[in-house]
């Protein structure tokens, strides 16, 4: 059973070394089968590991290599339910973004196919392992075929700058996550995760880990698009094919977080457990600052996969205040919050990728009242704005309301609010634009003033007049999934009993060099009352937002006032997206310097 | 442990960042970014090193000798394979701007976006 974990990285790659080898004798139709099942099989495997670990974990060591005497010599995959469901998730994705893209327009068989296999390697393998040099390896397959990807079609201006910022900053993200691990193991002398964590327990902090939790943590953060790290994510989004957005937005950004909370369960936790309450307060207001800019950002965009990206950011920012408490609960409810708004985002993306291969443009201006006809994607898209403001009872409300009794539970009373209006700020953000696009609501553009209209240049060369089947139908099931996870509670539970085991650091040492007993599962309580209003008064204020800024021009003299106001209260924070890789570097040093400023200065 | 090393890659690595925030060439930013990459070779190198250790090849030295790490070194080795390929990659996103647009100016790709 344990051969499967090593498997489901190989068979995606085997599958890729395959399609270039194969790619003159095969056709279109049979590179699609071929990524395809490729990509089935490893979603089978991995459900199948997922079942067979249960809460406990399953250790694989490459080459038969064991620990001998308590020395991790191998390097080793370790899955455990967090880090299976995650890869189970991630090729569920790749599944369903396989079978989008076999009618969507420019994509071309056999590179895109290859890059899209590697990449799920490379994400699948990340949330598999257990060493810590094994995970940069991972990470950087994941990077470069991302920079592939989102490269794809190189010819447009807009992509180039994309694909070259996302590459430059996860480069400079990589060097720190590499220099991370340099430190770790010249204080520890281990790269195996578990051996790291029982270094650690003997060392104690000093500044030099300090400095490597510092290092690794900023590598994952810039992954996961944290302000001030985000500002790649926008450029790189906007222009991405829509299937690859269903994976970038759906699965990478959250696969970073995972790292954080990986390593520091796993690692870190005993040597700067101390200083919890310094690493708590730091990522959950940070998480707090992404999720209402991203949200404010999402609001006032145009572009509608660039409005996509700010609301990624904004929900990325959430996840990291769930992971961030460092706590069971909030574990638990960033576990079911990341797939129930993987799924939704990827719903929204999907509906995107509709839009785009119908009218070759993607622009809320352009598109205005154009889509009136796609009755169906009109309905999933604001079906999606009303998951995005976290509507009850469905997926994102049951993974929010359990963030935020995490929340409260270790004492951020203010969380609940502060999350409630920014998935208020989000779900206005989709649902203002659906009503623009697809009903043709509120003020009609003016023709004068496109400002705002960048990169609407389309995608596709010759449009579709249909929709094609393929395309629906994994959007459908996307949406199934979003709604799925709210609407059986079981789920909770087992996230609940999954994080148990993902948060405890003994176990996790056990499983590697001893033997794993049993591990008690643990439960999570249904949403309270307040969860239930909190999130009803969230998707209220979403529709209240949307309407106004729909129909608050002709509303009468204040309330335009009131826009004016709101849109030039933006502009400086718009402004600060100016695209150029230098300032968006600046940036980043500055993030790390603070970020490691405030920890040496702390942690002591 | 001399302290030099450390101090070297923390410069290697300033330098670098310092020019890929003001470079106005891309060409030239990767170059910079390939500086700040040999910051992370010094640091795992003076990692690994033990002082008069010898190659950590067992061929015609006693198995007993000191010898500098090995696995810094494979780390390293990892490390050039990895970002080559990036570095590869980016080049290539280069010439095609140049090809098309005629500049390697990151400055006037933001000026073509109004």
């Amino acid at each position: 059973m344990r051969e499967l974990a090593p498997l489901s990285v190989a068979i995606p790659l085997l599958g890729a070394a395959l399609l270039v080898l194969l790619h003159a004798a095969l056709g279109r139709l049979a590179t699609d089968l071929v990524a395809i099942a490729m990509a089935a099989t490893t979603l089978v495997m991995t459900v199948l590991l997922i079942v067979h670990v249960g809460h406990g974990y399953e250790v694989y060591w490459f080459g038969g290599w064991h620990p001998r005497g308590g020395v991790a010599i191998g390097i080793n995959f370790q899955v455990g339910a967090v880090g299976g469901g995650l890869a189970a998730f991630v090729s569920l994705l790749m599944v369903l973004a396989l079978i989008y893209s076999t009618r969507y327009l420019g994509v071309e068989s056999p590179y895109y196919h290859v890059l899209m296999l590697t990449f799920m390697a490379g994400m699948v393998g990340f949330c598999l392992t257990g060493d810590l040099f094994n995970m940069f390896v991972l990470f950087e397959l994941m990077s470069v075929s991302a920079v592939a990807l989102i490269g794809y079609k190189v010819q447009q201006r807009a992509v180039l700058e994309g694909a070259l910022n996302f590459a430059v900053i996860n480069m400079i993200g990589s060097f720190l996550f590499l220099i991370g691990i340099g430190l770790v193991y010249a204080r520890t002398g281990a790269l195996n995760l578990a051996q790291i964590g029982r270094a650690f327990t003997h060392t104690g902090n000093d500044r030099i880990v300090v400095i490597a939790f510092v290092m690794i943590a900023s590598a994952f953060l810039i992954k996961a698009a944290v302000v001030p790290f985000h500002f790649w994510l926008s450029d790189a989004y906007a222009v991405a094919l829509a299937p690859v957005c269903l994976l970038l937005a759906g699965a990478m950004s959250e696969i970073g977080l995972y790292g954080i909370a990986r390593v520091w369960f796993s690692a870190f936790a005993p040597a700067l457990g101390t200083g919890a309450a310094t690493v708590r307060a730091l990522l959950v207001s940070v998480g707090l600052i992404s999720a209402l800019g991203g949200g404010a950002m999402a609001l006032v965009e145009d572009h509608l996969k660039r409005m996509l990206a700010f609301v990624t950011i904004s929900f990325v920012g959430v996840f990291l205040v769930g992971a961030g408490l460092l706590t069971e609960e909030g574990v638990a409810g960033t576990s079911v919050f990341v797939l129930a708004d993987g799924f939704g985002k990827a719903l929204l993306f999907a509906c995107v990728g509709i839009l785009q291969t119908r009218f070759g443009k993607v622009g809320q201006r352009r598109l205005f009242g154009r889509a009136r006809a796609l009755r169906g994607t009109a309905f999933l898209f604001i079906a999606g704005g009303f998951l995005t403001a976290s509507l009850p009872p469905f997926g994102p409300f049951l993974g929010k309301s359990m963030i935020d009794d995490a929340a409260l539970k270790a004492g951020y009373a203010f969380v609940p609010a502060l999350v409630m209006l920014s998935s208020a700020l989000c779900g206005a953000a989709v649902l203002k634009s659906g009503a623009r696009v697809f009903l043709g609501w509120g003020t009609p553009p003016s023709e004068e003033r496109d400002e705002a209209d960048e990169e609407t240049t389309s995608e596709a060369e010759d449009l579709h007049d249909r929709t094609p089947a393929v395309m629906m139908v994994p959007t459908v099931l996307l949406f199934v999934g979003a709604i799925g996870i709210g609407v059986w509670f079981g789920f909770a539970d087992l996230a609940a009993s999954a994080s148990r085991t993902f948060v405890d650091v003994g176990a996790y040492g056990t499983a590697v060099f001893g033997k794993l007993g049993h591990l008690p599962g643990g439960s999570s309580s249904s949403p309270a009352w307040f969860d239930y209003l909190y999130c009803t008064g969230a998707t209220l204020l979403a529709v209240a937002l949307a309407a106004f800024g729909l129909w608050g021009r002709e509303a009468g003299r204040r309330s335009q006032r009131i826009l004016l106001a709101a849109k030039a209260a933006m502009t400086p924070l718009r402004r600060l997206h100016t695209g150029r890789v230098g300032d968006y570097t600046a940036a980043l040093a500055l993030g790390v310097g603070l970020f490691a400023a405030l920890m040496t200065l702390t942690l002591r | 442990m001399s302290v030099y090393p450390y101090l070297i890659a923390a410069w290697l690595f300033g330098v670098g960042l310092w020019g890929v925030i003001n470079s106005r060439n891309y060409v030239h930013l990767i170059i910079c970014l390939t500086v700040v990459q040999a910051s992370t070779y010094v640091l795992l190198l003076s990692v690994g090193y033990v002082k008069h250790g010898e190659a950590p090849i067992f061929a015609g030295i006693s198995t007993k000798s000191r010898i500098v790490d090995p696995i810094m070194q494979a780390l390293t080795l990892t490390d050039v394979v990895v970002e080559a390929t990036v570095v590869a990659l980016l080049l290539a996103l280069v010439i095609q701007a140049n090809k098309r647009y005629g500049t390697v100016d990151p400055d006037a790709f933001v000026r073509m976006r109004e």
